[in-house]
């Protein structure tokens, strides 16, 4: 079983593809080591923050995503 | 009361929204109406708004429920864009309709302030063929924190 991760905005350009499936269950350590040193410093930038299954995290290194959820990655917006 | 928010993904005509939101609120004293639209003339030809399903949505949509206690409003209309986008196409409108001049006026304002530097769009400029990200600017945030007062 896999968690699905969701690069938004720019990021979806640094990691090459909107969407990646990893394996589960996944923690903060395991995110990073999962990830190409460019997105991991991005991905850990104070100004990305994450949500999972479309709930935002307070504190993103507190992650625990299991099997089957997604966890989108989202950069600072620039809407209207 | 009524509040419509909506993500469109292919072009919209304020002008033929406003009219119908308008007569559904018979007793207004008064509705606001701000309309973005792409901006030409600097060299950028195309605009793309990108979103996450799964967030944007629902965050406009508690946008909008936040402006209607706030301000007490009649009814608010509320449609964004996403998509690929050109110069003079409209990409967002937001309309207030109230009892008075004031909570219409505000509740767009806020939206608006609330939509650029809060809600869930990711947008990206095409000059010279090229695709460039736009980053927020810090004007954006001063705009929302305007609203930062104890009732917000």
């Amino acid at each position: 079983m896999t968690v699905t991760l969701v690069f938004l905005g720019k990021l979806a350009d640094l990691a090459g593809a909107a969407e990646r499936e990893v394996s589960a269950p996944l923690d903060w350590p395991q995110l990073l080591a999962a990830l190409e040193p460019g997105l991991q410093s991005a991905i850990a930038a104070d100004t990305t923050r994450i949500a999972v299954d479309g709930v935002l995290l307070a504190d993103k290194t507190a992650l625990h995503a299991a099997a089957g959820s997604e966890v989108a990655f989202l950069p600072p917006v620039s809407g209207g | 009361m009524a509040i419509t928010v909506r993500l469109l993904d292919a072009p919209m005509n304020p002008g033929a929204m406003i009219g119908p939101f308008t007569n559904a609120h018979p007793g207004l004293g008064g509705v606001c109406t701000f309309v973005g639209e792409v901006r030409g003339g600097e060299g950028a030809e195309a605009l793309e708004l990108l979103h996450y399903a799964r967030m944007t949505l629902p965050g406009m949509e508690a946008l909008a429920e936040r402006a209607n206690t706030r301000f007490g409003l009649m009814g608010l209309l509320m449609l964004h864009r996403t998509g690929v986008m050109y110069p003079g196409e409209p990409v967002v409108l937001v309309s207030a309709a109230a009892l008075h001049r004031r909570a219409a006026i505000d509740a767009v304002d806020f939206c608006m302030d609330h939509l650029k530097a809060e809600s869930w769009f990711w947008k990206r400029e095409q000059r010279g063929g090229e695709w460039h990200w736009i980053e927020p600017r810090a004007d954006d945030y001063a705009a929302l924190a305007r609203w930062q007062s104890p009732q917000a």
